[in-house]
């Protein structure tokens, strides 16, 4: 697949070479980091260089940092851990917020994409009980950043308690637990360029957390099971690797605007979603009503160039964005939506044979074009 | 043979010698290199089913789901990815008992499991008796086996799941799964086992065994940490509720993508264990009988902690009156052994394993837990005879003038009385 275009950074990044390079020399060593002998006390040194060095990419301290199967687990470890059972969300949360607090309070967001702090403010004092609410850093789907310094201040002043999935923000734009202000934050390695299967919850300090996984007392007593050295390894060199590239994050900006100017010029009736917001540097999503969104991925698929129609985890089953709907898409406006994401490997030819590939799609469909124009 | 640091002549194997296989076992190299295209080129993410990258990892994760099934005699479609055999414990458990509370309300709150259990299955457990289950927690005999009327008599019309592992962490013993599989299916309960000491290393069989649900892990058959799985029975099936919510991956069982090298390295260990297991259990048992052998002919009076004969190849755990066994690691400076489970809990107190097979505090405290595999050589096993030995004879003369001052990170921070 050395010739295929890879656009699709925020359903996994590839890993980097020094991340690899790591993990096989871990991978080469044997020990269990709870044995006491100097195996174990090896991999135990392991995890803890890495452990710093994931709290250094956020600001933190490293007994803040406990490490999880990934963004999933972390999620649902922050929502179900505090014991708090008001829960407010945004609505454009990812599912594995969403779903793991199935009867939570659902924020509103602008037709922007940004979540409505007038309503935080409001929803959180029309109730005494305190509350958990969760905020993401940067959408998944349309890179749009929240104000979650600003929801910070407003969930202190009304004893709520704030978890932040910064999933996709990390690495993407510099990051600071306490600049932002919020008592619990998640992470993921295989979205800066780590290895799939770690991820981490960040807590702050004083945090009673009750653990989704129990036995062995690992992780503080917050997360039970042996830890993933060689996963922990390729994260500590990702984290630290994405927060030293961090400037670099302006040629992945230009990149994506080059992209988005093309796609106007080659059909202005396109809807970039969150264009007017502050987005992250590599996140274009945008609708364009002449072919569904599946038809446009499965073309340019077959032209060599991976993008997505959304979110990766839905198993497989097509349905209208919950993200965009929530920014007022409508289902047909959802469902002609792509999603194109860069990441460190991207380059100014990658964008050039996507755009190649998908006016391609445009140009061939100026009977569509015109059924839309008169159906409108 | 795991290396350490260079061997001192060319009689000596390489040190320290890793004998710990049942904390973790070495990656095989095979399965790292399954494992490394999954870095590189074919990276993608296995839920992007939708673009070529996608569908090429998720090819790669159902080939690795149907090594990991035809080792244990199940359906792909049975086997869930998990992070470990601690998620896969915490599922089973708390994913049963939940679901079928759920489902039947009051009806179904009662759970069986053993003493012996790893602390995953027990902390579990007691999560679920918070929860207002209650729980039955099964005594074991001397060798460590449960007896299985007594199993018979603690399920009740309100049992949901039985919950007995394959085969102990400490003392290597192995559980009569087909009688308890006939029981629990006779009775109509669900019977989930621990089978993270057992998979690859002793022949297993859902059907045969009558297993409903059955917890695995990579690390400990030379496969990579922080991968498992939990085998879930389809017919009569079996049904679970999520601990992780969220993209409804595996079949909306445990969402999160799914690490895909992971995957391939677990499938590729169940593979080659599938292939080598006989010939290498062979081997095992006689290196690990030379090890006890070699042993006890220079100390007659050190005795073997659970069943002799049903036991997995490869674990030793050895008593040695009227020693510590944490001192005694502590002179066993270039042998990798523990004092019991490796989990972080666990260091300070005596085992509770052992506590359970009816050995007073002071016996428990006096056992080695001796892990050999793979790569454990013969001149391995003699080297660590010769060491053993000579450590436990000097803690018994008492130590000479000059080492009573305790002396780096492993030694013991009080006098300990001699007799």
């Amino acid at each position: 697949m050395d010739r295929a275009v890879y656009l699709d950074y925020n359903a996994t990044a590839p890993a980097r070479p020094a991340v690899i390079a790591a993990m096989a020399r871990a991978l080469a060593l044997c020990g269990n980091p709870s044995s006491v002998h100097q195996f174990g006390r090896t991999a135990r040194r392991q995890v803890e260089e890495a452990r710093e060095r994931v709290a250094a990419l956020v600001h933190a301290r490293p007994e803040q940092v406990t490490f999880t199967s990934g963004g999933t687990e972390a999620n649902n470890l922050a929502l179900t851990g505090t014991g708090r059972d008001r829960l407010v969300l945004s609505a454009i949360e990812h599912d594995s917020v969403l779903r793991a607090a199935p009867e939570a309070e659902i924020l509103p967001v602008s037709t922007d994409g940004i979540v409505d702090l007038a309503a935080l403010a409001e929803g959180l004092g029309r109730d005494p009980r305190p509350a958990l609410l969760s905020v993401m850093l940067a959408n998944n789907e349309t890179g749009v950043i929240q104000p979650v310094a600003e929801a910070a201040e407003i969930a202190r002043a009304h004893g709520a308690l704030l978890h932040c999935d910064a999933v996709q923000a990390a690495g993407k734009v510099p990051l600071d637990i306490t600049a932002l202000g919020v008592d619990l934050l998640s992470l993921s390695a295989h979205k800066l360029g780590g290895p799939q299967g770690i991820g981490a919850l960040v807590v702050g300090d004083d945090l009673a957390l009750r653990p989704l996984l129990r036995g062995g007392g690992q992780e503080r007593s917050r997360r039970a099971g042996t830890e993933n050295v060689a996963a922990i390894v390729g994260f500590g060199v990702a984290a630290e690797e994405a927060a030293a590239e961090l400037p670099a994050q302006g040629r992945i900006a230009q990149l994506r605007d080059r992209l988005e100017r093309r796609v106007r010029e080659t059909a202005p009736e396109a809807r970039v979603f969150g264009a007017a917001s502050p987005r992250l540097p590599n996140t274009s999503c945008f609708a364009w009503a002449g072919m569904p969104s599946e038809t446009q991925v499965m073309a340019l698929d077959l032209a060599g160039i991976a993008v997505s129609a959304g979110s990766a985890c839905s198993s497989g089953k097509v349905r209208a964005s919950h993200v965009l709907r929530a920014m007022g898409a409508t289902v047909e406006e959802a469902g002609s939506a792509i999603r194109v994401s860069l990441g460190w490997r991207s380059t100014e030819v990658d964008i050039d044979r996507f755009i190649e590939a998908w006016s391609g799609l445009v140009t061939q469909r100026p009977n569509h074009r015109s059924d839309r124009s008169s159906a409108a | 043979m795991i290396h350490g640091n260079k061997p001192l002549t060319k009689n000596l194997p390489a040190l320290p010698i890793y004998l710990d296989y049942q904390a973790t076992t070495p990656t095989d190299p095979r399965v790292v290199e399954a494992m490394l295209p999954y870095f590189t080129e074919q990276f993608g993410n296995p839920h992007s089913g939708h673009h070529a990258f996608g569908a090429a990892a998720a090819g790669a994760v159902e080939t690795a789901r149907a090594q990991v099934a035809a080792l244990i005699g199940a359906d792909p479609r049975e086997i869930i990815f998990t992070s470990g055999a601690t998620e896969s414990n915490n599922l089973a458990l708390a994913g049963v008992a939940r679901f079928q509370r759920n489902l039947q309300g009051d009806r179904k709150t009662h759970l069986v499991t053993a003493a012996t259990e790893h602390k995953c299955v027990l902390e579990s457990a007691a999560q679920l008796e918070r929860e207002g289950f209650a729980v039955t927690y099964l005594p074991v005999g001397r060798t460590g086996l449960i007896d299985l009327e007594r199993l018979a008599a603690a399920i009740t019309e309100r049992t949901v799941l039985v919950s007995i592992m394959a085969v102990n962490n400490e003392i290597g013993v192995v559980q009569p799964l087909a009688e308890i599989g006939a029981l629990c299916r006779a009775r109509g309960v669900h019977f989930h086992t621990d089978a993270a000491q057992a998979v690859g290393k002793i022949p297993l069989d859902v059907e045969a065994m009558n297993i409903d649900l059955m917890s695995l892990s990579g690390h400990k058959i030379y496969g990579p940490k922080g991968i498992g799985a939990l085998y879930v029975r389809r017919r009569p099936r079996v049904r679970l509720a999520p601990l992780f919510q969220g993209g409804g991956q595996e079949r909306g069982l445990r969402s999160g993508t799914l690490p895909t090298p992971l995957c391939v390295g677990l499938g590729a260990a169940c593979e080659i264990a599938m292939r080598e297991m006989a010939p290498e259990a062979d081997r095992l048992r006689r290196l690990a009988a030379r090890l006890h052998q070699g042993v006890v002919r220079q100390l007659p009076d050190a005795y073997l902690n659970g069943d002799p004969g049903r036991r997995v190849p490869g674990n030793l755990n050895l008593g040695f009156p009227g020693i510590d066994g944490d001192r005694l690691i502590g002179e066993l400076k270039d042998l990798a052994v523990s004092s019991g489970s490796a989990c972080s809990s666990a260091a300070l107190e005596p085992s509770y394993v052992l506590r359970a097979l009816g050995l007073d505090e002071a016996q428990a405290r006096a056992s080695l837990r001796i892990g050999l595999g793979r790569f454990t050589t013969e001149a391995e096993v003699d080297y660590a005879v010769e060491r053993l030995v000579a450590a436990v004879q000097r803690l018994r003369d008492g130590p000479p003038a000059a080492a009573i001052v305790p002396e780096g990170a492993d030694a013991p921070s009080a006098p300990v009385a001699h007799r």
